[in-house]
């Protein structure tokens, strides 16, 4: 049961907005509704749904309507059409005392420029929430320190946002966000106004949050690395629309179309692409069967100036370079027990590309996939830069 | 041009004015009796006890703290009304004092929530601006003659016109005061669940309170300003000391009364500025 649905949602700014959605049912862009009417769409039919305990990300470029998306969630702003169902209730249909209550116990937010009170304190800033509900003093300052405890700022509790840097700042936006124990936590662009390092840091918080919180997060942001790093779904929107919706990898590997394609064309794919992602078929001799003739052959043919060794289980042995075969050749052996090597580099199938960077670059022959010992694959020099540049990557080409 | 016959505007207000005259006399009379003797104690008996030694040594004190001790506004202070008493004139410091402040309080307490109405209204800014706007362009002579009509003379027809001509700067600051709250504010207010009243009290006021007092230290000046115009239809103060300078054509007098004021409008004007300082600021 989806702790969040949202059905045929859409926003229409302007007067007379009711007779512009008709436009939406033609199937009318975004600038043709301008022209037309005078309105402009903030969000056009969006319907997805979100489970409960999931980082779900929507993501797009500025004007995409993420950020209008995430207010008529919890209606900042008014919907045209459509439904959002938290826990079954409709909000779009609800009274305003009715939507009160589901702001003060189920959504809490998370804003861009942190949307903090600068005439109240750190704690003052973290018990507002609770504050609103009437909760007496007592126990919502043991609430309101405890979630900034969880953040990092028990220490800073008698201090204004002023006197804060903007990650800190965050961290109290997230401390009042989570004093309320809220079920859904929305953060609009929650970081993207802090600087790389300090962002980064904050995603990795997050992470490290939710695996013990295990709240329902909605995450709007404009930047991709961030939806892969932190998303377990991501929604991405283009003119209002929700154009793709998929787990990160889903999305690299099969952009929907067009505009995902060439959004993912500048992401750093190597925080994303795994070993199993961009190995490819390993060209082997079989340890048993196979002689030094034979591996000489096989070599010759496909170019290669070594080869993996394996059994008939694929069970990884070593590698034979081709000038110990050539010699073994010349002295007549026919076995190829006497010139194994064992040092082989070994990634395993969910090496992010990244770390396969460093030991590709020191490696003599390409590196071996290894799971369970047995041989799954081989990454080559050309796949990984192939895979960074995006293009003809044999994506999944054997996962046999 | 000779097709409309000139219209009888002037004729019209008078009528209301009486009208409004005769049907709220007895508001006005209880205005005028109670309100007028009470602003006589205040000037005559309470602030006139203060021995002006104690009364200078408390502004003093109070200087001190409010400039966040410093000497400047102290010393000043302290100079300036032994300067006052040694021309004379400490009663009818007091009076202006007085007045001033009447007037002033008045002035925030209905300025104040029409500021907070104007601003949670378009429909109401859209009706109060003009308003204001001819509040604060009328020469302020013109206020004098209703007020004389509904309270005829002395202290409270004055507070009155000062009323009327002093109360927009705390309309308008407090509006847009409001107004000039970020949207993402107002955004984090609404999504926590916030009522209109949680919202207006514990956000928009209290970050509004900078500007609200710039307002309030505005309408206070122009109370004072109202001073002299006052004392046409005999209000008493310094105001009366510069009108009698004037109708005597002695120089001095009138020199030495409007120096008062100015010393009283300076202590006045930096003591609301110093306590305004909002919560939180670096």
């Amino acid at each position: 049961m989806p702790i969040i649905q949202v059905k045929n949602l859409s926003k229409i700014f302007g007067k007379n907005a009711k007779k512009a959605t008709k436009y939406l049912d033609e199937g009318l862009t975004k600038e043709e509704i301008l022209e037309k009417t005078g309105n402009t769409v903030g969000v056009n039919r969006a319907s997805f749904d979100v489970e409960e305990g999931e980082i779900f990300v929507i993501m797009g470029l500025s004007g995409s309507g993420k950020s209008t998306l995430v207010r008529l969630i919890n209606r900042l702003i008014e919907p045209t059409e459509g439904s959002v169902f938290i826990d079954d209730q409709d909000l779009a249909k609800m009274d305003s005392k009715a939507l009160r209550s589901v702001r003060r116990q189920k959504l809490s937010m998370v804003f861009q420029r942190f949307g903090l009170f600068p005439h109240r304190t750190v704690l003052e800033n973290a018990e507002f929430g609770l504050e609103v509900q009437g909760i007496d003093k007592k126990e919502r300052q043991e609430s309101a320190k405890k979630s900034l405890e969880m953040v990092g700022l028990g220490g800073y509790i008698h201090q204004f946002p002023g006197q804060l840097s903007g990650g800190m700042q965050q961290r109290v936006g997230l401390a009042r966000a989570l004093a309320n124990d809220p079920e859904v936590l929305l953060m609009d662009e929650a970081f993207s106004a802090l600087d790389p390092l300090i962002r980064k840091e904050m995603q990795d918080e997050l992470l490290e949050l939710q695996e013990s919180m295990k709240k329902t997060i909605l995450f709007i942001t404009h930047d991709l690395d961030e939806a892969l790093r932190i998303g377990d779904r991501i929604a991405l929107m283009k003119d209002g629309r929700i154009v793709q919706i998929g787990t990160p990898e889903e999305i690299l590997v099969n952009p929907a179309n067009e505009y995902v394609e060439k959004f993912v064309e500048d992401v750093d794919r190597s925080k994303v692409l795994t070993a199993e992602n961009i190995m490819k078929r390993p060209e082997t001799v079989d340890i048993q069967k196979h002689g030094p003739r034979t591996a000489l052959e096989r070599m010759r043919k496909e170019g290669l100036s070594s080869i993996y060794v394996t059994d008939a289980k694929r069970n990884l042995h070593g590698y034979v370079t081709a000038d110990d075969v050539s010699s073994a050749v010349k002295q007549g052996t026919d076995h190829l027990k006497g010139i194994l090597r064992t040092d082989v580099p070994k990634v395993d199938l969910q090496t992010p590309m990244q770390e396969i960077f460093d030991i590709i670059h020191d490696a003599p022959v390409p590196v071996a996939v290894v799971e369970d010992g047995k041989l799954k694959g081989i990454i080559v020099r050309g796949a990984v830069l192939a895979a960074l540049a995006g293009s003809e990557v044999n994506l999944n080409g054997l996962n046999s | 041009m000779d097709l409309i016959p000139k219209l009888p505007v002037a004729e019209w207000i008078d009528a209301a004015t009486k009208w409004t005259t005769n049907t709220f006399g007895f508001l006005f009379d209880f205005i005028k009796n109670d309100f007028g003797d009470f602003i006589e104690i205040v000037a005559e008996d309470w602030l006139m006890a203060i021995p002006i030694w104690l009364f200078i040594v408390i502004v003093g004190v109070l200087a001190f703290i409010a400039s966040g001790k410093r000497l400047g506004l102290t010393a000043f202070s302290v100079i300036g009304l032994w300067f006052i008493s040694n021309q004379e004139l400490w009663e009818e410091l007091m009076n202006t004092f007085t007045l001033v402040i009447f007037a002033s309080l008045i002035s925030v307490i209905i300025g104040v929530p029409f500021g907070i109405w104007m601003a949670k209204s378009r429909t109401v800014e859209k009706i109060l601006t003009p308003v204001l706007d001819f509040m604060q362009t009328m020469p302020a002579f013109v206020y004098l003659i209703p007020a004389v009509a509904f309270f005829s003379i002395g202290m409270v027809p004055g507070v009155f016109a000062s009323v009327i001509f002093a109360t927009p700067p705390t309309v308008r600051f407090t509006n847009l005061g409001i107004r000039q709250v970020s949207h993402e504010l107002i955004e984090a207010s609404d999504s926590f669940g916030t009522t209109g009243t949680q919202k207006l009290f514990k956000v928009q006021l209290p970050m509004a309170k900078k500007t609200i007092m710039a307002g309030i230290n505005q309408t206070v000046m122009l109370a004072l300003s109202m001073v002299v115009i006052a004392s046409m239809i005999g209000a008493k103060g310094l105001g009366q000391t510069v009108i009698t300078g004037l109708q005597r054509a002695e120089v001095g007098t009138g020199f030495v009364a409007g120096l008062g004021i100015v010393i009283l409008a300076i202590i006045i004007d930096r003591f609301t500025q110093n306590l305004n300082t909002q919560r939180g600021e670096q």
